[in-house]
């Protein structure tokens, strides 16, 4: 992996942006390389250094980030043109595209300010599609349900989203004003639907999901399984609810109620 | 602000979480704060399971009792029995909850729950998710926690930092000063009782394990406003880390639970690959010292052993790293510890299956924190007590746990602030037993969440909604005034740079090894980061979203914080848990069987410090060994005796 003839600098050049309103402009820092650096690192290094390539002194640049460890799903950006986690990439897999890397925040949230942006409508899509297990209180009442091994692991797969948006940013579907709910929440709605206890609230997933934005608006594009940085099933969860809202809808029509 | 009482939770990982639900059922509204989308809380990271004694276990042998005394035995008899007596019995209901909420936990052929072997046990007795176990339960009370929200009982305040508590004339906390870190709008928000859960303080020592959130500031920030610190200088130091150029990497203690070996090239500076160094020339240090525990020793004892065998030079390369091999094991077994294997491949390159990892200790968890108290309740022994060990239980069978509810449990010195999780002192001791964090930070929130909301209803003092604007006023002033002083700054000094210097002089001086010296010279050199940090330069002065000014601002409370971290490292003259003192080489029980408090003193800007006994009502502290073969024979009968 690690590429051969690193440089001693390379340059970074970070797409900014002082606020919500106000217009996005790029500058270019020097960095200087060391073998096992990542994104972060890079960033941490400008942020501790903010002067441009021109001798400008600046302000640090802005963004989210928490573990580090790509489980939070905090610091997604794109890098030279994909979407990732900052903190899981390399500057060693960077820098063969030429001796400059790009970072600019996604372009699918409304922006904070420079990379850092804001993801609120993932976490209130989970609230459409009732993301939880509507269980009876958190008295002692016993065992969960008993589980196969298959299911957990399909289920584990899914319980692995981390709500980080890299699979809204690759969907051509999913834009930044339109109502398309997106993957990530689908493949949430499939994974409460597997549950024993979670199924209970099935229809009412389905009903949300059934309508506009939902997973009618899906293209089958297929980018956002390509994008996911822990490999969620996305499409096979897709393609599982769309056998549920046909077997929801068929149910409809002829019991004239959800059932 | 109507005369309904509230809550207010600062933190949403999985004290907090668990807390906002419980007072959230309970009744009471919830205002819950977090620094980041409670999705993201440092909780996350966890990565190798919970401890409870569930049926299997029991069958084997195993019971709550015996988890307790563990815990105890492990915490190196530091931690409160009662709170620990309720957290091991309390433990097999926590995990039935979880698996309610629908955690994806691991499972047997038939569909239980599997269950995994971890550090400081013989048992199996940690139950687990792949390897993400953090993740899984913190977006099961996530969701909970969202369930609520939908139902408007529960209402976030993401992107929003604390700042201070808000305490009354009486010195009760009434509320809190929080800032929207994007707007940089500062506000009081009054509430009848407050759950700080705001995790543990790694960042303190510049590269750990922890979140880049996990600075510690807002226990800092509680301390420095009268709360005190219970024994501050009990930091974890995990054995097996990923040393990175930004941070250190967690590889979970389940690459061991699971059979993986710690060795050395037994020639010191070995340079040859690890493939190609043959098994008898090969030193696996801690099978050969500890036989019955081997690799599977708990982590302050790894981390030394480690560091130590670094010390003599058999280091890698003669570096400071050893080697943990997975790579002997049987392809179902690294499929079961496949996610974090590929951490270390994502971010070193190296494929583990097939060459021996690289690692080394790095800080991890922070035992120490608040200073909470409890009620204690004495009680008929619960039947699931192993008899064998009835005798440890006091005379007339009585065994002393909390009592439920009760609004003193898990209080600070300060009526109506509370602290759960990582940033409360209580279960650990002197050191933490791998899988009892996660289960602590639930239980906290769970049980004492129900104390928590009973304080709000109580009728036992002035009202939130009685704050006087007043007092309002001037503790939002404060908090703007630190601000402008810090902006209004035209020094020189780069706080990333001062950051980077303190936490690798407490990572030097106050982690595995504490050398009497080596701390005094700390503390001059944070003297002088306390002088340098008056006269800081921000790159950032504008007014929206300027991580610049919080993170210097969070800075100053690192540097309070860290000074009672070394003075109470300095004062503890022994070996206990975490910390070995070559100085003091034995636990001295008789001096420092005691909790040490830190108290702020607002004039000197330096801690006071005192000693606090702590009483051993259920289980008499013994010599903590883990059947090591260089113990003293008496050490070893008594652990021969424990088992």
């Amino acid at each position: 992996m690690i590429a051969q003839n690193k440089p001693e600098k390379y340059k970074v050049k970070i797409k900014r942006q002082d606020g919500p309103s106000q217009p996005a402009y790029y500058q270019t820092f020097e960095v200087p390389y060391r073998p096992g650096q990542n994104i972060i690192s890079v960033l941490q290094y400008v942020a501790a250094n903010p002067t441009t390539t021109d001798g400008k002194e600046t302000s640090s640049p802005v963004w989210d980030s928490g573990c580090l460890e790509e489980v939070c799903g905090a610091c997604s950006m794109v890098i030279n043109g994909l979407v990732r986690q900052s903190c899981s990439t390399l500057v060693d897999e960077m820098l063969p595209e030429g001796n400059t890397i790009t970072i600019e925040p996604m372009t699918k949230f409304p922006v904070v300010r420079d990379l850092f942006v804001d993801r609120q409508r993932m976490f209130e899509n989970l609230k459409k599609v009732k993301g939880w297990v509507p269980i009876d209180g958190t008295h002692d009442l016993g065992e969960g349900p008993q589980e196969s091994q298959a299911d957990q692991e399909f289920r584990y797969a899914l319980s692995r989203c981390m709500t980080c948006g890299c699979c809204l940013e690759a969907c051509p579907q999913f834009e930044k004003d339109n109502e398309f709910i997106g993957p990530q929440a689908i493949a949430q709605a499939v994974y409460f639907n597997m549950h024993e206890t979670g199924k209970h609230l099935k229809n009412e997933r389905l009903d949300a999901l059934m309508g506009k934005g939902g997973l009618n608006d899906c293209g089958n594009a297929q980018n956002c399984v390509r994008v996911c940085p822990k490999g969620v099933p996305l499409t096979e969860a897709i393609a599982r609810l769309g056998r549920q809202i046909t077997v929801h809808a068929v149910k409809e029509f002829f019991m004239g109620s959800k059932g | 602000m109507g005369t309904q009482p509230r809550v207010i939770v600062v933190g949403g990982g999985l004290a907090g979480l668990a807390a906002s639900v419980r007072v959230a059922e309970a009744g009471t509204p919830v205002d819950l704060f977090s620094v980041v989308p409670v999705k993201r809380s440092h909780s996350v990271c966890a990565q190798g399971g919970i401890n409870a004694c569930n049926k299997v276990a029991r069958q084997q042998g195993y019971s709550e009792w015996q988890h307790m005394d563990e815990t105890l035995y492990g915490g190196d008899f530091l931690n409160h029995q009662p709170p620990v007596y309720e957290m091991a019995h309390w433990a097999p209901k926590v995990i039935d909850l979880l698996d309610r909420m629908g955690v994806p936990f691991n499972r047997t052929r038939e569909g239980e729950r599997d269950l995994r072997l971890f550090g400081g046990s013989l048992f199996k007795r940690t139950h687990f998710s792949g390897a993400s176990t953090g993740q899984q339960l913190l977006y099961a009370l996530d969701e909970q926690t969202r369930r609520y929200e939908a139902e408007g009982k529960v209402t976030k305040y993401e992107f929003w930092e604390f700042l201070r508590p808000l305490i009354n004339e009486d010195g009760d906390c009434k509320g809190i000063i929080a800032q929207d870190v994007r707007t940089m709008e500062i506000r009081a928000f009054p509430a009848d009782a407050v759950v700080l859960a705001t995790g543990g303080n790694g960042l303190m020592f510049g590269k750990s394990t922890m979140s880049v959130i996990c600075t510690g500031a807002a226990a800092a920030r509680a301390y420095r406003h009268g709360a005190w610190l219970g024994n501050p200088e009990f930091i974890q130091v995990h054995p097996t880390a990923i040393p990175g150029e930004d941070k250190c990497r967690l590889m979970s203690e389940s690459a061991r639970g699971e059979g993986g070996r710690v060795w050395v090239p037994r020639k010191k500076g070995d340079t040859r690959h690890p493939l190609e160094i043959p098994e008898e020339e090969r030193l696996y240090f801690l099978e050969e010292k500890y036989p019955a525990y081997g690799n599977l020793v708990p982590r302050d004892i790894a981390t030394r052993e480690i560091f130590w065998k670094c010390q003599e030079g058999y280091g890698i390369g003669g570096g400071r790293m050893v080697y943990l091999d997975v790579s002997h094991l049987p392809t179902e077994t690294k499929n079961k510890l496949k996610a974090i294997l590929e951490l270390y491949e994502k971010f070193t390159g190296d494929d583990p299956t097939e060459v021996p990892m690289k690692i080394f200790p790095s800080v991890h968890y922070t035992m120490g924190g608040l200073w909470t108290t409890y009620q204690e309740e004495w009680r008929d022994a619960d039947p699931a007590c192993d008899p064998s060990d009835r005798k440890t239980i006091v005379e007339d069978g009585k065994i002393c746990g909390m009592k439920y509810g009760d609004p003193k449990n898990m209080v600070t010195n300060i009526p109506g602030l509370y602290a759960f999780g990582e940033v409360n002192y209580q279960y650990h001791g002197g050191t933490r037993l791998g899988a009892n964090a996660l289960l602590s930070c639930i239980f906290d929130g769970l049980y004492c969440g129900l104390s928590v909301a009973n304080k709000a209803k109580a009728d036992d003092s002035s009202k939130a909604a009685d704050l006087p604007q007043s007092l309002i006023d001037k503790n939002i002033q404060e908090e703007k005034d630190l601000l402008a002083g810090l902006e209004a700054n035209n020094g020189t000094n780069n706080p990333y740079e001062i950051h980077r210097v303190l936490g690798e002089e407490m990572t030097d001086s106050c982690t595995v090894i504490r050398e009497e010296g080596r701390m005094l010279e700390a503390r001059a050199k944070v003297a002088e980061i306390k002088e340098q940090y008056k006269s800081i330069k921000l790159s950032d002065t504008g007014s929206w979203t300027n991580q610049n000014l919080l993170f210097a601002r969070a800075l100053g409370d690192m540097i309070i914080y860290s000074d009672a971290v070394l003075e109470t490292a300095i004062v503890r003259k022994e070996s206990r848990g975490s910390h070995y003192r070559p100085d003091f080489p034995e636990r001295n029980d008789e001096q420092f069987l005691k909790t040490t408090i830190a108290k702020y003193n607002p004039q000197s800007n330096t801690p006071d410090i005192s000693f606090e006994d702590v009483p051993q009502p259920m289980v008499e502290p013994r010599a903590r060994t883990y059947g090591s073969v260089e113990t003293k024979k008496d050490d070893k009968k008594e652990a021969a005796a424990a088992k």
